[in-house]
């Protein structure tokens, strides 16, 4: 082109899984210190895709040219050889140690303490990073933890920073920070391919993007002139459907309350729940905002009854003191609830649908009569859920563990829905769910709440939960802030509340009934 | 009570401390790496009747020591193959280690039972040991000596080394180890095989030095007195140092006891002293919040199976 070599151009990549063509026939370019986004759906191969340009996997066909000569990159090793660094979405941490050892532990060549404790501290004070490197990692927030990760790879000065999905766990503030360190870091003429879904944020950031759909690139765009809307349907190739909202929302009376809970963490990393309070009123629903790991699955456990409150009082379900009652218990008074982890906690992988659905459907639905479970009705219920919520599946009879994410998730909030609890807590509704069916899922949630449910809905995506709920509490630490409603509250409000710092401790708003 | 007395139950306490600290210790850094191997017992009592077989039948205590941590290794090398590479449960196999030790130990030890062999004796000539003093710095046996140099290198190579990091992240977190390029089934290897040679020599020490003398289950369930010191020590060689040493001194109450004529509590009961403190250490740690899993690595007893 015009004589400077893109720092990596891929051409004609093809991975095969067994059943399925992860990436066909990819390819686009990154020019040094460019910011490029790599955008599409969960499961458009977007991970297969880095995988193989950072060495994990090993594309079946196709070429890779690292600055203008073609490479073969046999091993993650490899890729850091040639300046590839990596920040995943998930962590390598470990949690009992210290930032510096884990610093150290993603050294390929072993670095002497005193050395390497001064290459850190340069890198700190370079990028801005406000770090302890001797603090512990489980004491440390997410965005902190993502810190170690940018700093493992700064520490080798990489010419191409590969970032996975890396703001889904932070806060917006710490989103504009990250941000400010990415573009010192192209403005130094390191190459950026930052894969996300969050459309807004690519805006934000970059300055091309490579839109893939079904494992093969769709568009090429700049996001600078395209809407988010246009790129939100080049990703998903349809219309993007809106949820519809009912008009008006008039409060009804109060169907859950709690008050002042507080609980102890389990250890050795749990979060203490702190003088928890909160109301949520039929037709409603309420978000409860946070970053990962400040309380919220303590919540829902002490919401659901797998952990008890000191005082049958401080939770109450439509007028009925439910703060000793077991999560059966609690069933039966009309609580149903969802927890964030799907396998092995929102349903029994091994086990099939219809048995899974006997595990919560039973107390409402009657599916188990003298100790013997209706099988029969069981299987009814399965296939109604498995109908109403399009789960992808061969029938009742499937184990739960053969559904994908996202299918599995609809079968469950189905399963909690169709039950037609009069109090819904769920967690992470829409977790790595392709977006069709979080539109589905929401929609569902819309139309429970229109029918006189009252609803919770814990999240980490601020903007489902901008979308969804009228009323939005954060949780920081274990505290929940004062609820607020949603059409009153701005992005930045939120943020200072999830990074902590709190504004007065306000009881939830509104007095009981 | 005579100085006399003083440095005879000092030295006892030493001698009844040595085995189970270096049994211990080799199981701590095991489970460090995320492996728990309860056949502490069984790779105890195969190092034992190795050490005794091989001391008996070439006259050499030193050649049998070496062969007991052998042997140690070796059983440990089954438990590994069955929890590492064909992730087994790791309970359930190590508690058929110690059958299987206790099997192989009586097996073995058939032939020898009753017959005596020339025990390791002192690492210090006699003369160094003529005082007071000298009893208690240079008339140790040798194991002693070892296992004091073992928890130094034990610190040293967890803190310090960057060998001990790697083994301390895999038993942190198998996953992140993993993914950043560690061998993980590679280092727990390792960390088994250590493992089985410290009980092994731990083994011999019972055989060699304590009762040069065969009899059949001759280490008597100290493997789980040592497996309890790993918790009692929340993972720290230090403490564990302290540790052994306390319940080296409980052990030996009996033997004094009996000695001075103190006729206060029954035999049977001082006998059964350490094994009371090993369930009541126990216990006072679990009762405390967050205590048990406290230094606890978090994926202790997790298997690991490598996913692309």
């Amino acid at each position: 082109m015009n004589g400077v070599a893109p720092r990596l151009a891929l051409s004609g990549v093809t991975k095969r899984f067994p059943g399925v063509v992860a990436n066909r026939d990819v390819a686009f370019e990154v020019q040094p210190g460019e910011i490029h986004a790599l955008l599409g759906e969960n499961g458009a191969g977007k991970s297969t895709l880095v995988k193989i340009i950072y060495g994990v996997l090993a594309a079946d066909e196709g070429e890779v040219l690292w600055d203008g000569a073609p490479v073969r990159i046999a091993n993650p090793k490899a890729a850091r050889r040639l300046g590839i660094g990596m920040v995943f979405q998930h962590f390598s941490l470990f949690d009992a140690l210290t930032v510096l050892e884990n610093i150290a532990l993603g050294m390929d060549e072993a670095m002497g303490r005193a050395e390497l404790s001064a290459r850190v501290d340069e890198i700190l004070e370079t990028y801005h990073l406000p770090l302890d490197p001797m603090r512990e990692v489980h004491t440390l927030s997410v965005g902190e933890r993502q810190r170690i990760e940018i700093v493992r790879s700064l520490i080798r000065t990489p010419k191409l920073l590969i970032m996975d999905e890396p703001t889904s766990v932070l806060t917006p503030q710490e989103v504009e920070r990250l941000f400010e360190i990415l573009r010192q870091l192209a403005s130094e003429g390191c190459s950026i391919l930052y894969i996300s879904h969050k459309l807004h944020e690519i805006q934000a950031l970059c300055e091309r993007a490579t839109i893939l759909r079904g494992g093969e690139v769709v568009a090429e765009c700049d996001p600078k002139i395209e809407t988010a809307k246009s790129m939100a349907e080049l990703m998903i190739g349809a219309d993007l459907k809106e949820v519809e909202r009912r008009a008006g929302n008039e409060a009804g009376e109060a169907r859950m309350t709690v008050r002042g809970l507080s609980l102890p963490g389990e250890p050795p990393f749990g979060v203490d729940l702190d003088e928890v309070s909160l109301t949520v009123r039929a037709g409603e629903i309420l978000g409860i905002a946070g970053v990962a790991g400040n309380g919220q699955n303590e919540l829902l456990a002490a919401l659901s009854g797998e952990s008890l409150a000191a005082k049958a009082a401080m939770i109450r379900i439509d007028g009925t003191d439910a703060g000793r009652l077991g999560p059966g218990a609690r069933r039966r008074l009309g609580l149903a609830a969802v927890p964030e982890e799907r396998n092995g906690h929102g349903a029994v992988p091994e086990f099939s649908l219809a048995d899974n659905a006997v595990l919560t459907a039973r107390h409402r639905l009657g599916l188990v009569a003298a100790g013997f479970v209706k099988f029969a009705e069981a299987r009814a219920y399965t296939e109604r859920v498995i109908r109403d919520f399009s789960v992808r599946t061969t029938g009742p009879g499937a184990s739960a563990g053969s559904l994908s994410g996202g299918n599995l998730q609809k079968f469950i909030m189905g399963r909690e829905i169709l039950q037609a609890p009069s109090v819904l807590v769920v967690s992470q509704p829409t977790w790595g769910v392709d977006a069709g069916a979080a539109a589905q899922i929401h929609q569902a949630l819309v139309d429970l709440a229109a029918g006189g449910a009252a609803i919770v809905v814990i999240s980490q995506d601020l903007d489902e939960l901008l979308s969804l709920a009228d009323n939005l509490a954060v949780i920081n630490e274990g505290r929940l802030s004062a609820i607020r409603p949603v059409a009153e509250t701005s992005i930045e409000e939120i943020g200072l509340l999830m990074g902590g710092v709190h504004g007065e401790v306000v009881e939830a708003q509104g007095d009981a009934r | 009570m005579t100085p006399e007395i003083t440095i005879a139950i000092l030295m006892t306490v030493v001698g009844a401390s040595t085995p189970i600290l270096l049994a211990a210790l080799g199981e701590l850094v095991v489970e460090k790496s995320g492996v728990l191997n309860l056949g502490l017992e069984g790779m105890m009592l195969i190092g034992a009747v190795a050490a005794f077989a091989v001391a008996a039948t070439t006259g050499s205590a030193w050649l049998g020591a070496l062969v007991a941590m052998l042997a140690g290794a070796a059983a440990a090398l089954i438990f590994g193959v069955l929890t590492l590479t064909l992730t087994a449960n790791q309970v359930a196999t190590g508690l058929a280690l110690t059958i299987f030790g206790v099997g192989v130990s009586s097996l073995v030890g058939a032939p020898f039972v009753g017959m005596t062999v020339e025990g390791l004796g002192t690492l210090f000539p006699e003369s160094l040991a003529d005082d007071a003093w000298g009893r208690i710095l240079f008339g140790h046996n040798p194991l002693a000596y070892v296992s004091l140099l073992a928890v130094v290198l034990v610190v040293w190579f967890l803190n310090r080394s960057r060998a001990g990091l790697i083994l301390r992240a895999v038993g942190e977190s198998d996953e992140a180890a993993h993914s950043i390029g560690y061998s993980v089934i590679g280092v727990r290897y390792l960390a088994v095989l250590f493992g089985g040679a410290m009980a092994g020599l731990a083994g011999s020490c019972y055989s060699l030095v304590l009762t040069p003398l065969w009899a059949d289950q001759l280490t008597a369930g100290r493997g789980w007195i040592a497996l309890a010191l790993v918790v009692f020590a929340s993972w720290r060689p230090w403490r564990l140092f302290l540790g052994a040493y306390l319940f080296g001194g409980v052990m030996t109450l009996e033997l004094h006891a009996k000695a001075a004529g103190l006729s206060l509590l029954e035999p049977e009961f001082l006998a059964m002293l350490p094994y009371l403190a090993t369930i009541a250490v126990l216990t006072i740690i679990s009762l405390r919040r967050s205590g048990a899993r406290a230094g606890a690595p978090a994926c202790l007893a997790k298997p690991f199976r490598a996913s692309a």
